[in-house]
């Protein structure tokens, strides 16, 4: 066997190897999407039918019909607005502190904000329910979409990174021109790190859509329900209607795909970088 | 110590660029954390008035065959999780490093799992695991296998779970592969022309340079393990007979099912006891292996 024979060899087993492992990877989500388009008597059968047949659209009309999810969806998109606005506003301000100004107690404080991280947020979980209970914040929004205003300090520390990568030259000379530390943050800092804020969006936007204690604990008038707690609840409803429930499901994971695929590079980075800060 | 007026500028907006961050400490975490340590030391009910009992909770918690139970589940959750996840994200990253074509296709079907929000997947999974019509079982009874009841049964619920986990292990092949590629080429070559075979490759340059990838995920998935709760809250809500009962979500029974905040709160803190020690742990045993260049 000559060399370029192996190599092309090497090459194929290799493809197979890895299509193997992809198909188990994403045949789960194929049989959400391929479950949502049959109907019970096409779902319960052995072999399964793989490709349902006929195609059977009825589910997705039917899960509006059961439950308020384009409520769910609205009341989900005014908590991601929030907290975008409150993320990004808070984080990028913090994290310009730390990356660029000098002050005593700077370095102690650094620590004790990525010290906070390593906390299992059990810790501070139930106290934080109790003051939002006596200062009537259950069953608002204002538990889930405040603290965001306030910082997150995976986020912090992840801009603070990206803003230390900037030269400081630039800044020096706007210093010397009489430029405010605010201007400076505003106009030359922010728009030079847009890829690194737009990943803090990103994971803000996958936080939110995610987030299932937070509206378990704080909402309970199923007016007030996030497409997480609702289709938690649509799923005690209609627990055997497996259609049905995928339909709602894919509804609810597509967005998140879509904007994966628009937004690979910044998805990718963040991963990295976050995964790399130990 | 005096400041000069543009040192005391600087520092000034120093505290108030940070400023935001400060107050939430304060608010929502610091505080928080110093309350949760006194309710731990009382019988905090949310109706009733916290009072005094020392280490009253912790006591009990010993005695608590629940707490037990909860703990062994979680520990068994990490210990078959964490070295399976870091074995297939090590793997698939390695086989995916190879300038094999087609790589941003793979990449993206092994990291989509991981990015379908907590409750889809849960429900997802639970149609997966249906012991008689879930593509699991089918799939086994296709290669004539009689699959398991996964999540009705006692035997099978939690490794029903850790299967899910493992599906949704894409960020940590990214991880990796993103550790492999910061492998400085020139050792290989060095070592290829030192005549070393690819094993020797693999076993003195590959995993040396990948050992901080590789403490950072045990870490991370350690401490993942105890936070495990969306997934047992809808799925099983800890049974059958609670093989599913995992630290977390007995934590948020204590709390908010039966209201023993006092109680719940020593959980927390011997949780936060418990990541402390296994990480200093590993810390101390990361010097004897973990490699930093």
């Amino acid at each position: 066997m000559n060399k370029n024979t192996r190599l092309f060899l090497d090459n194929m087993v290799r493809h197979l190897f890895l299509a193997f492992i992809g198909v188990f990877f994403i045949l789960p989500l194929l049989w959400m999407i391929s479950t949502s388009l049959k109907a019970n008597r096409q779902i319960f059968v052995f072999p399964p039918q793989w490709i349902p047949n006929p195609v059977i659209w009825r589910n997705y009309p039917d899960v509006f019909d059961y439950a308020p999810f384009l409520l769910y969806f609205k009341n989900t998109m005014v908590i991601e607005i929030a907290c975008i606005i409150g993320v990004f506003l808070s984080c990028s301000l913090v994290a310009y502190g730390f990356a660029r100004l000098d002050a005593p107690g700077k370095n102690f404080l650094f620590i004790l904000m990525l010290s906070t991280m390593m906390l299992p947020y059990q810790v501070w979980m139930i106290p934080l329910y109790v003051l939002f209970t006596k200062i009537g914040w259950v069953n608002t929004f204002y538990p889930l979409t405040i603290p965001a205003f306030f910082g997150n300090a995976l986020y912090i520390f992840l801009l603070r990174q990206f803003f230390m990568t900037i030269p400081k030259e630039l800044e020096d000379a706007a210093r010397i021109d009489g430029c405010s530390y605010f201007r400076i943050y505003w106009q030359i800092i922010l728009p030079l790190t847009k890829p690194a804020l737009a990943t803090v969006v990103i994971f803000t936007f996958m936080g939110v859509w995610n987030d299932f204690l937070g509206p378990l604990l704080y909402l309970q008038d199923p007016e007030k329900y996030t497409l997480a707690i609702g289709l938690q609840v649509f799923l005690t409803q209609h627990g055997a209607d497996w259609g049905l429930l995928m339909a709602a499901s894919t509804m609810v994971v597509l967005p998140i795909i879509v904007i994966f695929f628009f937004t690979q590079k910044q998805f990718i980075q963040g991963i990295v970088l976050t995964g790399l800060k130990g | 110590m005096k400041h000069s007026k543009l040192k005391r500028q600087e520092i000034f907006a120093f505290y108030t660029f940070i400023s935001p961050w400060l107050i939430g400490f304060i608010l929502f975490t610091g505080g928080p954390i110093v309350a949760s340590l006194y309710f731990s030391l009382t019988n905090y009910t949310v109706l009733s008035k916290p009072e005094f009992i020392g280490f009253g909770n912790y006591l009990s918690l010993f005695k608590d065959p629940l707490f037990w139970t909860s703990l062994y589940n979680t520990a068994y959750y990490a210990v078959f999780f964490i070295p399976l996840g870091i074995l297939m994200a090590f793997g698939l990253s390695i086989l995916l490093n190879q300038r094999v074509k087609g790589l941003a296709v793979y990449r993206t079907v092994y990291y989509l799992p991981s990015i379908v929000p907590a409750v889809a997947n849960a429900i997802l999974w639970i149609w997966l695991l249906n012991p008689q019509w879930g593509l699991i079982n089918t799939i086994l009874k296709l290669v004539g296998i009689e699959g398991p009841g996964w999540l009705t049964s006692e035997k099978w619920a939690k490794p029903g779970l850790i299967l899910m986990s493992l599906w949704g292990v894409g960020s940590w092949i990214i991880i990796y592969l993103a550790g492999l590629q910061g492998v400085p080429e020139q050792l290989y070559e060095a070592a290829e022309v030192d005549g070393a075979t690819k094993l020797q490759r693999f076993l003195y340059i590959t995993i040396p340079l990948m050992t901080p990838t590789i403490f950072f995920t045990l870490i991370t998935g350690l401490i993942g393990a105890f936070q495990v709760f969306t997934q047992a809250y809808i799925m099983t809500n800890g049974g059958p007979v609670n093989s599913t009962l995992f630290y977390a979500l007995y934590l948020f029974r204590n709390a908010f099912n039966y209201l023993k905040m006092g109680y719940a709160s020593s959980m927390a803190w011997i949780l936060f006891l418990i990541v402390l020690i296994l990480t200093l742990i590993q810390f101390k045993l990361a010097q004897k292996w973990v490699f930093y260049e």
